[in-house]
């Protein structure tokens, strides 16, 4: 990816219908932790230049806006845009403003003119909680919304609810080495593959006890969670591996079932929370509908209506 | 001066009409997702309203009190560090003063000192900048404390309806103990000594963003089987007119006078019916306005402290004055800006101590959690403080689905826009009358910040 002569590639870090979840997890970043995302190379000559994040910067109210209004016409050239919540599109706009501006004109300006979209998050991703339910605000994903408003910049997304730091950094340093994605690098939902490929059940440590049939009927038992309403077996995400927080634990790990948090379908397709999921009836229905996937489609409370590029690939 | 101030939340998501028609006990980890700061404080809350509608509260065994003081308390120690050394502190410093690695961080920090005005030394400021870096680690750290038992964060897994799901190790339990012992050393040697130096270089901030009445639901249960709000680490009370009373929870409404919803004006959270009307003519936030007695009430640190010096326990109380003491400040300056901030820190370093005493309390092989089945027909309320004040949830489950789920966040209280009365509320009333130079961007930054608001909690 072309970067500035200065080597350090500006960041705008957009909070759309979120929780700053996304943002705090960041925040437990570790080799490199986040005062290394802020001020170091991340790769061999490359580092970020965060520009503008809402929660971090200093400047607030109308300081902070002109921050962010100044961004379009500054001469320091492509940036990557961070969207982290979902887009909420019902009433024109009227769910979310920043500044009396709705989130849909501010996301516009800025993914227009940015050289690549990180939608970090499963509400940036493909709606997530807030898009969920009846959806009363008309919450999309980033990607979508940008099609909708036939915005052609590449959309990569670290879903997570919250996503862990580690895919943030893969997804960023995959940026900076290799360049925008390519055919193949990103799965049929728009993660890179590198970063989320791989079932939880199958790194599972409980994965023993679900192959001989053990299974916790209770919280605290010991055995797979499989009963409970584990999502491990419909789950793409590398926790087992990375575990959270510094390694300390993780969901499985503290005896509770995997909400699938990383999955387009996640809550509402996953739901409830501790009914036993049938994970290979949802494998067959929701996965294989991928190719046309089901959160892209027109909802009446959406004006967004465009289809998936790049939603090509299925299992 | 400033005359008039109006607090304005810009974005709705409608989390209470999400949680319609779905399983009771989803609303759990779906009201966890209201906020990514204190999700924990909204698990708490749900999973206090569930055992309330449930009649469990007495049941919880005592691990699972232990254990969620435990997570929560951690949560609670990060909140305080991520406020003061990143959220506020960067309103007082002047980035110009900054050289060498740290001057990388000038653009992100410049919050509108003009440079030479902040009252910091260029040492001071170096060296506050090198613990705001340091402040991230030891935040970081304070999650991991919270994941060690709580599964992982922001968005905790371990605590349920019940009780927790988590029974840690022993080798658990004193790795949680030496990662406490690291972040009561940055405590001690760096938080609270910033503290003070704050505080002296900003005597005149006590007189700064002044509020009235204070309102807490009090958090941390002492004592196992008792229902609602008695016997917590920091009480519950109301504190009015110059006295603390006993909280009333029968006396909570919320208006929606100045805000974009239509429906019943001013009602019990679950009896109200509120829909969204965006832009709706004349109304100007999407936060409601929620009142005591008819009242709008401050909560947060400062209410909780405040009330803690009535009904708090010898310890805490010793401690507060001493910190007050210190301070050169009396209890009736608690709600100011330099008060917030002063609250915040003696009750993150009060609550510092409490962790291993909790922590010694568990019973490793005792039960965790008790099971829960779900009625056809039930109501709860749940109520706790998350770290920026009051948090109540409020459920009502028919045909064994939630039929409404009302939350009541600690913004919703503080940052009320107007009530039907035209009472403005607490952010709104600490802005009016302040003296301001220039157009007043600082010192109102200054006054709203140090409420600690959560918009994603305010309006969810």
């Amino acid at each position: 990816m072309a970067m500035p002569r200065n080597g350090r590639l500006p960041v705008v870090w957009f909070q759309a219908a979120g929780c700053t979840g996304c943002s705090m997890s960041l925040m437990n970043a570790q080799y490199p932790d986040i005062a290394n995302l802020l001020l170091d190379e991340i790769v061999p000559g490359k580092a970020l230049a965060l520009v503008f994040h809402v929660t971090l910067m200093g400047p607030t109210g109308r300081p902070a806006l002109e921050v962010l209004e100044r961004i379009r016409e500054d001469e320091a050239g492509p940036y990557v845009l961070v969207v982290e919540g979902a887009i909420p599109t019902a009433r024109g706009g009227g769910f979310g403003h920043v500044g009396g501006v709705p989130m849909t004109d501010r996301v516009r300006a800025l993914g227009r003119n940015a050289r690549a979209v990180v939608a970090l998050g499963t509400c940036a991703s493909y709606g997530g909680v807030p898009g969920s339910g009846g959806n009363p605000t008309g919450c999309v994903g980033v990607k979508s919304f940008l099609e909708g408003e036939g915005i052609g910049v590449p959309v990569v997304n670290v879903p997570g609810c919250p996503p862990h730091p580690a895919w943030f950094v893969e997804t960023v340093a995959h940026l900076l080495l290799f360049g925008l994605p390519r055919p193949g690098d990103l799965d049929e939902v728009g993660r890179l593959r590198s970063v989320y490929q791989g079932l939880i059940h199958e790194n599972c440590p409980r994965r023993g006890d679900f192959d001989v049939g053990r299974f916790a009927r209770a919280f605290g038992e010991p055995g797979c969670l499989y009963e409970l309403g584990c999502k491990g077996p419909y789950t793409d995400a590398r926790c087992p591996a990375h575990r959270w927080n510094g390694g300390v634990n993780w969901c499985i790990g503290a005896g509770h079932p995997c909400l699938g948090c990383c999955e387009p379908e996640f809550p509402d397709r996953l739901a409830p929370v501790y009914r036993k999921f049938d994970s290979q009836t949802a494998r067959d229905t929701y996965r294989r509908a991928r190719c046309a996937p089901w959160w892209l489609t027109p909802s009446p409370a959406s004006r967004v209506t465009s289809g998936s590029s790049s939603a090509s690939k299925t299992e | 001066m400033i005359r008039e101030a109006y607090s304005s939340g810009g974005l709705y998501r409608g989390l209470e009409e999400i949680l319609v028609g779905r399983h009771p006990l989803d609303a759990q980890k779906i009201t966890s997702r209201i906020c990514g700061v204190c999700p924990l404080a909204h698990s708490l809350a749900a999973a206090y309203c569930l055992e309330d509608a449930l009649g469990l509260s007495a049941q919880v065994p005592p691990n699972g009190r232990l254990l969620r003081n435990l997570i929560y308390g951690a949560n609670f120690l990060h909140n305080h560090i991520l406020h003061f050394y990143h959220l506020a502190l960067p309103d007082y410093l002047d980035p110009s003063l900054l050289s060498g690695r740290l001057a990388a961080l000038g653009g992100l920090l410049s919050a509108g000192v003009p440079p030479g005005e902040g009252r910091f030394s260029a040492s001071e400021t170096e060296s506050l900048v090198s613990h705001y870096l340091e402040a991230l680690e030891v935040r970081r750290k304070a999650h991991e404390l919270e994941a060690l038992f709580g599964g992982r964060t922001p968005h905790d897994m371990a605590i349920v309806p019940g009780g927790v799901t988590y029974r840690p190790s022993l080798s658990e339990v004193e790795a949680y103990r030496f990662r406490l012992k690291e972040i009561r050393g940055f405590m001690e040697s760096r938080y609270v000594p910033d503290l003070f130096l704050f505080l002296a270089r900003h005597r005149d901030h006590f007189a700064l963003g002044r509020g009235g009445n204070l309102l807490s639901f009090g958090c941390f249960p002492l004592r196992d089987g008792a229902l609602g709000v008695s016997d917590r680490l920091f009480p519950a009370g109301v504190f009015r007119a110059g006295r603390v009373e006993p909280l009333d929870v029968a006396k909570i409404t919320e208006s929606i006078a100045s805000s974009w919803y239509e429906g019943e004006a001013c009602a019990a959270p679950l009896r109200g019916r509120a829909e969204p009307a965006p832009g709706r003519e004349g109304r100007y936030s999407w936060v409601k306005s929620p009142r005591y007695g008819g009242e709008p009430f401050e909560v947060g640190p400062a209410a909780r402290v405040r009330i803690g010096l009535e009904l708090g326990d010898a310890a805490f109380r010793d401690m507060a004055w001493e910190f007050l003491r210190e301070a050169g400040a009396g209890p009736d300056d608690l709600a100011s800006v330099a008060g917030r901030h002063l609250a915040r820190g003696i009750e993150a370093a009060y609550l510092a101590h409490q962790l291993e005493g909790w922590l010694d309390a568990l019973d490793l092989r005792g039960p965790i959690a008790v099971p829960v089945a779900i009625p056809n027909e039930a109501d709860g309320c749940g109520l706790t403080c998350a770290p920026r004040g009051a948090l109540g949830h409020w459920m009502r489950i028919r045909d064994g689905r939630i039929r409404n789920y009302q939350v009541i966040s600690p913004t919703t209280w503080n940052a009320s826009p107007r009530d039907g009365a035209g009472v403005p509320g607490p952010i709104e009333r600490a802005l009016i009358g302040t003296r301001v130079r220039g157009d007043g961007r600082v010192e109102a930054g200054r006054i709203v910040r140090s409420f600690d608001p959560c918009l994603a909690c305010a309006i969810h």
